[in-house]
């Protein structure tokens, strides 16, 4: 043991000058440009494997020659993995894959003087080898780009918790992953172009679409027509859905969503059916409108995206609410966050799709590598990833206001239709209390009815409990106070202590820097 | 696609499947499983539903460990798989 520790003072630990978490579009682009402006670069991801969700691609094991054909910008993706294996290969690039970072803080790393990130990095359960436990790290770095990307927003509806019904974005990532679909005949329901893109991966995987449910009259596209029409890849990617659905005859129902979601009792309560219903102009669903979409085995459900926050509120960086309700970091033209030498690149800094990402996280590369006092030249593809940025933006911007989450949505609940799928907290328990709490108590939702305190940590019902919370407070106050009550309310609901859920053994034992 | 045949043992059953599959894939596409698991309160049963890590739906026991996530455990010849509601 005390030799341990004399090896420790004898060896200080490496320090590397930009750390990058995720390895998704934001994160490879981000660590390919730090190692090229010649910083040392430390890459964490939760994946097996480089591409995050975007492009979330099946194992080597599957001897898949061909994983570019369920995915748009697949070139980028190998331009941008090459490089970063190219860095790696010169040992410039330090990769841990299937790896977590459970808590991050500020810290004194390196020589000089200034402060840097101390991160707590723990081996995916899932990727432990019996017999051989991988304790967790830490790892110190004296910039910090953060790129942990989104999951699927999810809104309750009754029957959300059946068995076959699953997240729009999990039913395109079995997909690209297993090259097959996870059942027969497909429902995918909810807001967003998203839906269009699962239909496709659906359709190509041989199964079926039986309806696509958006919940908006998608009429709010048309005032920003123009920002669309700036994104020429957008214009075409989207052309090529309505093809596609067209020839298959997919039907596509604006205005409408599912309401209720049916289980056969003989399989388990296993998806059968679904009841969608026709929405009115405020998002309320117009009654005696439900209708049966029968002979149905998955139902994919997705409004937007939720940015992954827990590291930003960690480090304590200043949040914002985006136009699509999302909690997300604010950053500055170098993608800078409001903390020193923490940058922001991707869906961290508001819901806006890979090329945005892209060029987010070469912006940050560079503005990190130069705040380490690696000089980076501007040159033209500064001034170009800018550009992408901005029109990319505006289109998410336009994106957002024309799929907004329907205002009635609470009126498709029973009683006993589950909020938070973890602690099974039904509808009538969430609304009895919603209706009780005080501005003062913002997290009082989560304290009188463990809505958000189970395995997935509010994850699933998080944009739920932050839509009724902000109800709960709307009224108090004027307009921008209701918004106000809204940042305080999505806050609460992401609050968590740690990043991912962790073992009690994890959690007692105290890491030790890693030796280089 | 030329992935290998794989066999592992769900609840004791000789189960066939290729390598690349997660777990949760294989019970779903080799064995038509949509759950594999029991909700604690109302004994619900459950499945894969976020497909990503994020949800802790499809947790499931591999080779021994309980509480792995279904959808993040690649198959392996051997390996075997207990469900909550064999």
């Amino acid at each position: 043991m005390t030799g341990g520790v004399q090896e420790a003072e004898a060896a200080p630990a490496e320090v590397f000058d930009v750390a990058v978490v995720g390895a998704g579009p934001a994160g490879l682009a981000a660590a390919g440009e730090a190692a090229a402006a010649g910083c040392s670069v430390l890459l964490v991801d939760a994946g097996t494997q480089f591409g995050g969700q975007y492009w979330r691609h099946a194992a080597p094991e599957a001897e898949d020659t061909d994983p570019g054909r369920w995915h748009h910008g697949w070139s980028i993706y190998q331009r941008l993995t090459q490089r970063v294996r190219d860095a790696v290969d010169v040992g410039r690039i330090r990769h841990l894959a299937s790896t977590h970072v459970v808590s991050v803080r500020r810290e004194q790393a390196g020589g000089d003087g200034a402060e840097g990130f101390l991160l707590q990095a723990s081996l995916l359960p899932e990727a432990q080898k019996p017999g051989s436990y991988q304790a967790p790290q830490l790892l110190q770095a004296r910039a910090l780009i953060l790129c942990p990307g989104t999951y699927d927003r999810q809104l309750p509806v009754p029957g959300w918790t059946l068995p076959g019904v699953m997240a729009a974005g999990g039913v395109q990532a079995f997909i690209k992953t297993q090259g097959a679909a996870p059942g027969r005949r497909v429902v995918l329901a909810g807001t967003g172009p998203f839906l269009l893109s699962a239909a496709a991966s659906v359709i190509h995987a041989g199964a079926e679409v039986a309806a696509i449910c958006e919940s908006n009259s998608l009429t709010g596209w048309f005032p920003g027509g123009a920002a669309a029409a700036l994104v020429p890849s957008k214009a075409a990617e989207g052309a090529g859905y309505v093809a596609l659905l067209a020839k298959h005859r997919v039907p596509y129902y604006r205005s409408t969503a599912v309401t209720a979601i049916h289980g056969d009792a003989a399989r388990e309560g296993a998806v059968r059916s679904v009841t969608v219903s026709a929405l009115d102009a405020s998002g309320t669903p117009v009654p005696g409108s439900g209708r049966e979409v029968n002979d149905v085995d998955v139902v994919g459900l997705g409004w937007g995206f939720v940015p992954q926050p827990e590291l930003l509120l960690q480090l304590g960086a200043q949040t914002t609410l985006d136009e699509d309700g999302s909690l997300v970091g604010v950053a500055d033209a170098d993608q800078s966050s409001s903390i020193p030498r923490l940058y922001l690149a991707g869906e961290i800094t508001g819901v806006a799709g890979a090329a945005a990402a892209v060029a987010e996280g070469r912006i940050a590369g560079r503005a990190a590598s130069s705040s380490v006092g690696q000089a980076v030249r501007a040159g033209v593809a500064d001034i170009q990833d800018r550009a992408t940025r901005a029109a990319h933006r505006r289109f998410a911007s336009v994106m957002q206001k024309a799929h907004p989450i329907p205002e009635g949505w609470t009126q498709w609940l029973e009683d006993e239709t589950l909020i938070c799928r973890c602690e099974e907290v039904p509808w009538e328990t969430a609304r009895a209390a919603a209706e009780e709490l005080s501005a003062e108590e913002p997290r009082g939702l989560k304290g009188s009815t463990r809505i958000g305190m189970g395995w997935c940590q509010g994850r699933m019902c998080g944009f739920a409990a932050q839509c009724l919370s902000k109800k709960a407070h709307v009224g108090e106050g004027g307009a921008s106070s209701g918004r106000e009550a809204e940042h305080a309310a999505a806050l609460s609901a992401a609050k968590r202590p740690l990043a991912v859920p962790m073992r009690l053994g994890d959690l007692a034992e105290e890491p030790e820097l890693t030796q280089e | 696609m030329t992935a290998k045949p794989v066999t592992i043992t769900v609840d004791g059953e000789s189960v066939r499947t290729e390598s690349g599959r997660s777990v949760a894939a294989a019970l779903t596409l080799e064995q038509q499983r949509t759950a594999w698991r029991s909700t604690r309160f109302n004994q619900e049963p459950r499945g894969l539903f976020c497909g990503i890590g994020a949800c802790f739906d499809c947790l499931i026991t591999v080779d021994g460990t309980p509480g792995l996530r279904g959808c993040m455990v690649q198959v392996e010849d051997g390996m075997s798989v207990e469900t909550d509601k064999s």
